[in-house]
């Protein structure tokens, strides 16, 4: 019995060691969580004002016929797929896999990717998808500039006509404890024309309308893909405090089990033992 | 009695409030917006930003963007904004040397576009930094 005692001994303290790295990343978590929330609250009202303006400009500029608005005969999409650099956040990067892979599986040869973080384009490269363009490294600390180079990407292969459908795959920031997996088209943008039409008066542009819409749709284009970014990282703290959170619960409650079962344990070798020597004084007599 | 003007920039909401006029460098031109404007929708260009409030004027450096003039209130939303305390003198030096060597080098392969408007930007910059500066002298007299 006592070889049992050692053992759970042994894997009490591995748990500890576990348990203490697992409560480091949670409270690494924590403090990234934090600064990606107040940076991703410094930078909502920018993404938020820009596309109500475009809806605006949208709506009250009537029939504009511009390149990027107008639906397409093809069906070569491409998709830009937010994940992460590194992995234990829980279902973080497998969800956004999910949901790309059930929707691009069956047309692999019409679907292109472009993969942010390292853990999508580890995914989606051995798997044989076409990726055009790959970002890693940057998924916890996105900038503009990262927006704007995606955005070029982007528009410059639809305006190419290398695909005919723009859509990006992110998670939602919700609250501390719930993300959510969210797919939106990005281009043609022809959603964005609908909605009522705003009767104001009629509105300058310079130096022309379509001048403007070449200047403001590809600035939606980025500040959506920034905004995107900025949740996913967000997200992805979220969900990795969350992850770790949970690793160290159950830790804890494995340590509690273990030191039962060594009680229980030491207290059988101690009766085995006092066994032993009452049988042997027994046999002296 | 003026106008409500909101600054938005990628990082950061830069500036709201009740202003009597502002000044900004659009494509076309400089362009002063007062109260009761047309609405109106035109990109920026690099430049300054003035905003004439209670009297008073600020300056601040913008790179890209556009102005959405509306009937109740107005926004600009610009890639970068600063105020002339906030500007970085020694990186803008820097960016301006490295444009400028850029330039001059023309190297292959050389975006001629970018590194001009590197070089606007950094210069911009410099120039709205030395604005308080002379501010500055003016109030130590």
């Amino acid at each position: 019995m006592a070889e049992s005692t050692r053992d759970i001994k042994r894997r009490v303290k591995g748990i500890s060691n576990i348990k203490q790295i697992t409560k480091a990343m949670e409270l690494i978590a924590s403090v990234r969580l934090r600064r990606a929330r107040e940076k991703l609250e410094r930078t909502r009202p920018y993404y938020r004002t820009i596309y109500d303006n475009i809806r605006q400009v949208l709506s009250s500029a009537g029939n504009i016929s511009h390149p990027y608005l107008d639906k397409r005969e093809g069906n070569k999409t491409l998709y830009i797929v937010v994940t992460a650099d590194r992995g234990l956040a829980g279902g973080f990067n497998s969800n956004i896999i999910k949901l790309t892979e059930e929707e691009i599986k069956d047309k692999k040869d019409s679907s292109f990717l472009i993969t942010v973080g390292l853990k999508g384009r580890d995914y989606f490269r051995r798997k044989g998808y076409n990726i055009v363009h790959e970002l890693v490294g940057m998924t916890e600390n996105p900038t503009f500039s990262h927006a704007k180079q995606i955005g070029q990407k982007v528009m410059e292969m639809y305006k190419e006509g290398e695909v005919d459908a723009v859509k990006i795959v992110y998670t939602k920031f919700i609250t501390t404890i719930s993300q959510e997996t969210n797919m939106l088209k990005l281009l043609p943008s022809e959603d964005l024309r609908e909605g009522e039409e705003v009767k104001s008066s009629v509105i300058e542009y310079e130096p022309s309308p379509e001048a403007v819409l070449d200047f403001l749709i590809p600035k939606y284009i980025e500040s959506v893909i920034y905004g995107a970014l900025m949740e996913s990282s967000c997200s992805q703290q979220g969900a990795r405090r969350t992850a770790m959170e949970n690793a160290t619960d159950n830790a804890e409650e494995m340590l509690e089990e273990l030191q039962l079962s060594y009680n229980r344990a030491r207290q059988a070798a101690i009766t085995m033992e006092i066994t032993e020597i009452v049988t042997g004084a027994e046999a002296l007599k | 009695m003026g106008f409500y003007l909101e600054i938005v920039t990628p990082d950061r909401f830069f500036f709201s409030g009740e202003v009597d006029r502002v000044i900004v460098r659009g494509v076309e031109g400089d362009l002063a917006v007062l109260k009761n404007r047309a609405p109106l929708v035109t990109p920026l260009a690099i430049g300054k930003i003035r905003i004439l409030q209670d009297g008073k004027e600020r300056v601040a450096a913008t790179a890209g963007g556009y102005i959405n003039v509306q009937k109740d209130k107005t926004t600009i939303i610009a890639d970068s904004a600063e105020w002339p305390d906030e500007i970085d003198v020694e990186r803008a030096k820097e960016a301006k040397a490295r444009a400028e060597r850029r330039l001059k080098e023309q190297a292959e392969g050389l975006d001629i576009i970018r590194a001009e408007n590197a070089l606007k930007r950094a210069l911009n910059r410099l120039e709205v930094a030395n604005l308080k500066k002379y501010d500055e002298e003016k109030f130590d007299r």
